[in-house]
């Protein structure tokens, strides 16, 4: 039985938000949006329609929403090989991404990336990299330019408890608290790198106190919780584009899947504790507050509808999407195509 | 024209580069001190905010370089000693390598990332590497070599102008070469041009980075023993000018390739086998490599010069290609 039960830390179980109404029921709409983008993604992915991996983030929505609600849209952000979440979050469309994951060329990555890699930079993303903490000196970086151009745009990084393991997590996070660079680091969590508990790989409890090694102000959020993941990221984001310098977030959160679709199972057994997180389910508990803050059910079930309607229309769009020619492969190595292969061309021209 | 040094060519360049575009800024460790004078009169010029010493951290430095060149800033990264980019492996490959690709076009990475060739001088097997031939490997990556001043200046500029990343290596054994530098600040050199340094008949030498140096003299020898040797500097590896190389054989129908690197998988050793594979009609004997020995360097310098490629080693080459028409390709190689 491996796994550890934590009790969330809860900041803001009786906040409320000073945001107007209609961001609130924004921020239900994208949570359910990357709920039935995975439900779908899951489906087609057991039918045999994905290649390659798929890592779901279902039970995280309120960290990526939280997040990027507090995000301008042209701030940066970075993300990992749970990929799909984070660029739903800050309001990506969902055709080029459903087309991704069937590898068409309509893909939001031309189908180069495929399922770890949903990165679209229309919404401000510099990648969704799949190197476990590799995308924390990028999101530094983008930072420092964000500081040297002085565009007042801030940077936002999302990695996970794996990742606060890797030398790259020390040197980003030193490199921007050195540089007062304004940039958000936000761990997501969610209990496990792979099917190692935190308590396996750190000998203290919370990432957040890690922050205080650089220098860096740290705090831990309730991730099931979308307004004080919000809360915690926008005041993150007010000291970082007032010159405050970078900010460490830990989000305490759980993904319910296995780390891949199809890889835990035979390795880890979570017990009882899934159905105790089930319980603080993020969507479930924002609708419950919505209710109670006098929206009517109507108007969240018909958004479930719209949302159900938006991924099947991307589906659609990604079955009917051609997938890319054999000259892609060469395309964006460098900005000028590489020569092909003569063995390669023959066939293809 | 001013008579300068390769490290003065790399001040110039970097220099005209930050002064024509202000997205152009320069980080690495030391930098402001300056260690090996690439950087002299820089915070002065440019102010501290384009001029970063950062912490020994180039795992951290070298990404940040990406997210930077991503949001719109021309970095140049000075890694000092080419060993120093082992610990940044995971940005340079996965990263900057990596990001063009994988976003399929979304990413643009106009980076440089700089360090020298630190060997000959008893600096031992940490300090001496010439790993240029390992990131050859890696699609995504440009890597200039260049060989003197001149296209130090005009290669350096156009890498810094490139909207992809380009590694630098600069090979400390030219440092101290001068010539006269070209002023004109849009002096600029292709990146995948090589340049003949020497016109001959009888034997192709294809020299990397500091063995071109060699190689001439090497040429200057052979000529009195009546071997008319051709040197091509291909200058840059990626893209590499394969035609110049090509042509070159063809017409002398031998050739040696010549690398500070080791041996095994050496840039020597992808254009002998480049030349194997398209030249093989026209050549009258092996492609012979001149590289360094496939064993780490010694710290003593009793042992230590022997196992780079030397004026000698090239010479005797040429020799036994220009002499021995039917070469006994069982000796192996020189």
């Amino acid at each position: 039985m491996a796994g550890t039960l934590w009790r969330p830390i809860l900041f803001t179980e009786n906040a409320v938000s000073d945001r107007p109404n209609d961001l609130s029921l924004e921020k239900f709409r994208r949570m359910v949006r990357i709920r039935e983008f995975e439900t779908v993604a899951e489906a087609i992915h057991a039918a045999g329609e994905v290649p390659g991996a798929l890592h779901t983030y279902t039970g995280q929505e309120a960290t990526g929403v939280g997040a990027c609600i507090a995000l301008r849209s042209d701030d940066y952000m970075v993300g990992n090989h749970r990929s799909h979440g984070h660029p739903i979050a800050k309001g990506a469309k969902l055709r080029p991404l459903m087309a991704e994951l069937l590898g068409k060329v309509t893909g939001v990555c031309k189908g180069k990336g495929g399922s770890m890699h949903l990165s679209d930079f229309s919404v401000g993303s510099l990648g969704e990299t799949s190197i476990v903490g590799s995308g924390i000196p990028v999101a530094a970086g983008a930072a420092l330019g964000a500081k040297l151009q002085r565009n007042g745009r801030v940077s936002l990084c999302f990695f996970g408890d794996g990742a606060s393991n890797e030398g790259a997590f020390h040197e980003g996070l030193n490199l921007a608290a050195v540089w007062k660079l304004p940039a958000i680091f936000l761990c997501e969590n969610n209990g496990y790198a792979v099917s190692t508990p935190v308590s396996g790989s750190m000998a203290i409890v919370n990432i957040a106190d890690r922050g205080r090694a650089y220098g860096i102000p740290s705090a831990i959020v309730d991730g099931q919780d979308v307004d004080a993941v919000e809360e915690a990221v926008a005041a993150a984001v007010d000291r970082a584009r007032a010159g405050g310098g970078p900010t460490l977030l830990e989000s305490k959160t759980y993904r319910y899947a296995d780390h891949a679709v199809n890889m835990g199972r035979l390795t880890l057994n979570r017990g009882p504790e899934v159905e105790v997180w089930r319980k603080r389910d993020p969507i479930l508990m924002y609708r419950a507050r919505l209710l109670e803050g006098g929206i009517a059910a109507s108007v969240l079930n018909a958004i479930v509808e719209e949302v159900k309607l938006e991924v099947q229309d991307a589906l659609a769009f990604a079955r009917e999407s051609a997938y890319p020619s054999q000259l892609e492969a060469f395309d964006d190595v460098f900005v000028e195509r590489l020569p092909i292969p003569a063995w390669l061309s023959e066939d293809i021209i | 024209m001013a008579r300068a040094t390769y490290l003065e060519a790399i001040r110039q360049a970097q220099m005209e580069e930050m002064q024509r575009d202000s997205r152009v800024f320069i980080m690495g460790e030391d930098i402001i001190c300056n260690v090996f004078g690439t950087t002299t009169g820089f915070v002065d010029m440019f102010g501290a905010e384009r001029v970063l010493d950062t912490p020994i951290s180039e795992n951290g430095f070298i990404g940040a370089s990406a997210g930077a060149a991503m949001v719109g800033a021309r970095p140049i990264v000075d890694v000092t000693i080419s060993s120093f980019l082992y610990p940044a492996m995971d940005q340079i490959i996965s990263i900057i390598a990596k990001s063009r690709y994988i976003y399929g076009g979304q990413a643009r990475l106009p980076l440089v990332i700089r360090c020298c060739l630190f060997y000959g001088n008893s600096n031992a097997a940490q300090h001496s590497d010439r790993p240029y031939s390992m990131f050859m490997n890696v699609p995504g990556l440009k890597i200039i070599v260049p060989s003197d001043p001149v296209d130090m200046k005009g290669m350096l500029k156009v890498a810094i102008r490139d909207d992809d990343p380009v590694l630098c290596f600069e090979d400390s054994t030219c440092w101290s070469s001068k010539a006269d530098l070209p002023t004109d600040p849009d002096f600029l050199i292709p990146l995948g041009k090589g340049d003949v340094k020497r016109e001959g008949t009888d034997v192709s030498v294809i020299a990397v980075a500091g063995a071109v140096p060699l190689a001439l003299k090497a040429a200057q020898k052979l000529a009195g023993l009546g071997i008319s040797a051709e040197i091509i500097d291909p200058r840059s590896l990626v893209p590499l000018d394969r035609d110049l190389i090509l042509k070159s054989v063809r017409k002398t129908g031998r050739a040696i390739t010549v690398d500070p690197a080791h041996q095994t998988c050496s840039a020597a050793s992808e254009i002998s086998a480049m030349i194997a594979e398209f030249a093989f009609d026209a050549l009258r004997g092996p492609v012979l490599r001149v590289a360094t020995a496939d064993t780490h360097l010694p710290f003593s310098p009793a042992i230590e010069k022997s196992l780079y490629p030397s004026v000698d080693r090239i010479v005797t080459a040429a020799c036994r290609l220009v002499g021995v028409e039917h070469f006994d390709s069982a000796q192996g190689t020189v």
